[in-house]
């Protein structure tokens, strides 16, 4: 199963309509939905009021202020590049993690899921001394927009990578070797015959690695600069708000950015329903 | 299998969930009360500063302090960050008995917020406990060959400084580059423009004075703008800069102040700091003792031509309206141009 | 599909050259800079009272929201999958949230609840309960960004298996928590597993939240990940990264058990 996938509940096989009455329970349920309620729904409440606390125009003075737009932009692109390099690499990724063999690939495998362990400032700390200007290769990028791309790309790492494989591991083999021995060449019967079966976790992870690029903070601190209108991002931005003690500005930004995340969500539950319909 | 008694079971095992989310509120509420949440007992000073001087409180100042006579036994909590966001998180709420900031708006905040009493600044020195002077960083042989603030407004120069809106330390520089360019006799929007040249040219603003350090350290910029203070204490701890003072300057005066409902331990240690022994160690450190007679002119030069202080352009008070007003000070609108022209 | 081997290999190769410049290098990186001037240093650095008093907060941080969000995730998995709940898509979202929300924005977000003028935050400062700026505030954003994983783990499973098992159980006579626990339980181990490792190691790393909602009073609300920002701003480079390591070694004993549990899984 591959973490941080989600999935809508619609079960694959047909069922009675009989629930399990302890499972429905009241005080079951009471509970999941006062946890949610309490933890999840009055927070994202809190900053959507917050947002619109002057009203629709104060949204949008706070949202369309330069600085802001300058954070989103770059947030947006920066992520669209770091999605774009993770769609290659991550499909290149488990098509070598899965069809290729060598010693260590099972460590190299492990790895691939470190950037989920490891906390995003250490990751910062670390790009900075590896691409900064003590770098041992002779790298320095850092405060520059190329960091950004890096770090950004660095904590989406696993997600292509991880919606893919599955994919892979369960492929039908059969159309493949048909295709082979009809003559297609291989890059025609990646195109034609793999990838398609793979756009759907390409996709999905793809829509994940953009919601997680364009809400990253931590990796971004010490080696992006923070520069307004050069290399601050929209996180950066909404921090730099909570501490100016502007509430509404910071709530404003981080509902846009909020809003996009969701959409994503929203995207890959689609996306996965769709999948699961079009297998058969 | 009889019907009740694993149903007993279920409703017992429901009851323990219920339980457990009590405890969890239970825990949430103990960690709340009983750590730094209350006054934090009768000998503990809850220092709340700006990032600079932590080295000079932890390594040095506190310890002198705890092994003085009124110091003995005293327990120090040590928060430092941006002075306007340290300032800020105080008025919201964050526990201090002790604050030590950049620049007085930072203090006067809390004066309005009622957690610092309105005479804070009635005694010998002001309420300043330290001075410093605006700097200009560079390095090793400084091979740009800067030597003023012009010299940071030029072609191919990048310069350091933090954002004026988080960090106390910015807003100090800024002051020193518009008081150079009055020195030098221009106008009100001449000096503006000065400023806004030297802005053009950052790699970085990071959120407080010790954060552009780092990053000028890092490899950031041709130079930085910063306290001498920070300066010495990057030298101190090895690190290979040189420093130059401008001839024409702003001197940095650090306010420090204790809150209404401080215990005495941190009134007793406001006092050492401004004794004789306290100031000696600030001087150890970097910082320029407010006691003109400790101040050791080769260690700690005056400027060439001028010494401005704050008080020359109306005090904070109308500086923070003037310039740094988030929405109509004239700094603001500089960012705004810059970022309109970096489109 | 048997690519030629030139083919093959330069795959291979670019997957591994990019695998190396991206996370090899830096994971290198932390354990040479830590150990630049000699274990002993990296020692003293990881068992200096800031740095141990870190530690233990941001282990106790752990030790409540992975309990809690397990017992929960797996209630909400069994809510969701196996009741008639109505509005469950929402829910569904709701599980979701915590991954399509930055680190700041749930900062900022805690802030406005649980802040001295918060909607909650007002009474609690009333009943002189300080959240925001004390460690209440810490653990609940460590709670809330890691909530979703045991959910999205054991959800799927449920769906998988479907509900036969437990429907015979039932029409033998066994109540709710004896098919909870002995048929349920054991066919969703490998999710919970799952589940609470991504959980633990979410919760160790979180930084963002903490950011906002913390005090960073030195030895009082300061978590490694703070700790490791602090060291690094105060020139101690060894302390940084000593810290850094301990982080990393944790994330790399993540992988372990993730690794493990897949291979027995299957």
């Amino acid at each position: 199963m591959a973490a941080g996938t989600p999935t809508v509940p619609s079960s694959n096989r047909p069922r009675a309509s009989v629930r399990l009455p302890w499972a429905g329970q009241a005080l079951n349920k009471g509970l999941v939905v006062m946890w949610l309620g309490l933890m999840v729904m009055l927070p994202l409440t809190a900053i959507t009021t917050k947002a619109f606390e002057n009203g629709l125009d104060g949204f949008w003075t706070a949202v369309s202020s330069p600085q802001a737009v300058a954070a989103l932009k770059l947030t947006v692109i920066a992520s669209l590049i770091v999605v774009a390099i993770n769609a290659v690499m991550g499909t290149l990724l488990a098509w070598v993690l899965v069809r290729d063999k060598f010693p260590g690939k099972g460590i190299v495998n492990s790895v691939i899921d470190l950037p989920f362990a490891l906390p995003t400032i250490v990751a910062s700390l670390t790009l900075l001394t590896v691409y900064g200007n003590k770098s041992p290769i002779g790298i320095n990028i850092a405060f520059t927009q190329t960091a950004v791309v890096v770090a950004l790309s660095f904590v989406t790492l696993p997600f292509v990578v991880r919606a893919v494989q599955p994919l892979l591991l369960t492929l039908d083999r059969d159309m493949e070797s048909a295709a082979e021995s009809l003559g297609a060449g291989r890059w025609r019967i990646f195109r034609q015959i793999i990838l398609p079966n793979l756009a759907p976790g390409i996709a999905t992870g793809v829509a994940l690695a953009f919601a997680r690029a364009i809400g990253e903070f931590g990796s971004l601190v010490l080696v992006s600069g923070n520069v307004p209108f050069k290399t601050e991002v929209s996180s950066v931005f909404i921090r730099g708000q909570i501490e100016s003690d502007n509430l509404v500005g910071a709530s404003a930004v981080s509902v846009v950015l909020l809003a996009v995340s969701l959409a994503l969500l929203a995207v890959v539950t689609f996306i996965q329903r769709w999948a699961v319909r079009h297998e058969r | 299998m009889s019907l009740s008694s694993p149903i007993k079971k279920w409703r017992g095992i429901q009851a323990l969930l219920v339980l457990a989310l009590v405890a969890f509120g239970a825990i949430i509420v103990g960690c709340g009360s009983s750590d730094d949440g209350g006054d934090g007992g009768s000998a503990k000073v809850q220092l709340v500063a700006y990032s600079t001087p932590q080295q000079a409180y932890e390594q040095a100042l506190e310890p002198a302090f705890k092994d003085t006579e009124t110091g003995k036994g005293v327990e120090f909590s040590n928060s430092f960050g941006g002075s306007g966001d340290q300032s800020r998180a105080v008025e919201a709420g964050q526990a201090a008995s002790y604050v030590n900031f950049a620049l007085e708006t930072d203090v006067t905040r809390l004066v309005k917020s009622g957690q610092v009493a309105k005479t804070w600044k009635d005694n010998k020195y002001k309420g300043i406990v330290t001075n410093s002077v605006v700097s200009i960083v560079v390095r090793p042989g400084n091979p740009k060959n800067i030597k003023s603030f012009d010299d940071l407004a030029g072609d191919d120069v990048e310069v350091v400084t933090p954002n004026p809106f988080s960090s106390g330390g910015a807003r100090w520089n800024i002051m020193a580059i518009y008081a150079d360019a009055i020195e030098q006799g221009k106008s009100k929007k001449q000096a503006l423009d000065a400023v806004k040249a030297i802005l053009k040219n950052t790699p970085a603003q990071p959120e407080s004075a010790r954060v552009a350090l780092q990053t000028f350290l890092g490899g950031a910029g041709d130079a930085l703008i910063s306290y001498e203070n920070e300066a010495i204490a990057a030298q101190q701890a090895g690190e290979d800069v040189e420093y130059i003072i401008p001839d024409t300057t702003i001197l940095i005066e650090q306010p420090a102040a204790v809150t209404v409902d401080a215990p005495q331990s941190s009134i007793d240690f406001l006092d050492f700091l401004w004794s004789d022994e306290g100031q000696k160690i600030w001087a150890e450190n970097g910082y320029r003792p407010v006691n003109p007679a400790l101040v050791d002119e080769t260690q700690y030069p005056s400027p060439a031509t001028k010494l401005y202080t704050i008080a020359d352009f109306g005090g904070w008070d109308k500086v923070a309206d003037e310039f740094f007003d988030e929405e109509n000070g004239s700094i603001a609108k500089i960012n705004e141009e810059l970022g309109v022209e970096a489109e | 599909m048997n690519g030629s081997r030139l083919v093959r290999w330069t795959l291979r190769y670019i997957a591994l050259a990019y695998l190396f410049a991206l996370l090899l290098l830096p994971l290198g990186v932390i354990f040479d800079e830590a150990f630049k001037e000699g274990i002993g240093e990296v020692f003293s650095a990881i068992t200096a009272p800031d740095a141990v008093a870190a530690l233990k907060l941001t282990l106790l941080t752990v030790i409540i929201a992975v309990p809690l969000n397990t017992v929960f995730g797996v209630l909400t998995a069994l809510v969701m999958v196996r009741s008639n709940l109505p509005g469950k898509r929402f829910l569904n979202a709701l599980i979701d949230v915590p991954f399509a929300v930055s680190p700041i924005v749930v900062g900022l977000a805690l802030v406005l609840v649980y802040g001295q003028n918060g909607w909650l935050g007002e009474a609690f400062m009333e009943a002189g309960i300080k959240i925001i700026f004390s460690t209440p505030g810490i653990v609940l954003a460590v709670i809330f960004v890691s909530m979703p994983f045991v959910a999205r783990e054991v959800i799927p499973v449920l769906q998988e298996i479907g509900d036969d098992q437990e429907k015979a159980a039932e029409t033998l006579g066994a109540n709710g928590w004896t098919t909870f626990w002995r048929i349920t339980l054991p066919a969703i181990r490998w999710g919970i597993s799952y589940g609470i490792v991504l959980t633990t190691a979410r919760a160790l790393g979180e930084f963002g939240a903490v950011t906002v909602v913390s005090g960073r009073v030195s030895g009082e609300t300061e978590t490694l990940p703070l700790y490791v920002q602090k060291q690094f701003e105060t020139f101690n480079s060894v302390g940084s990264y000593s810290a850094s390591l301990l982080l990393a070694v944790i994330a790399l004993v993540t992988l372990l058990a993730l690794n493990l549990m897949r291979r027995k899984e299957n």
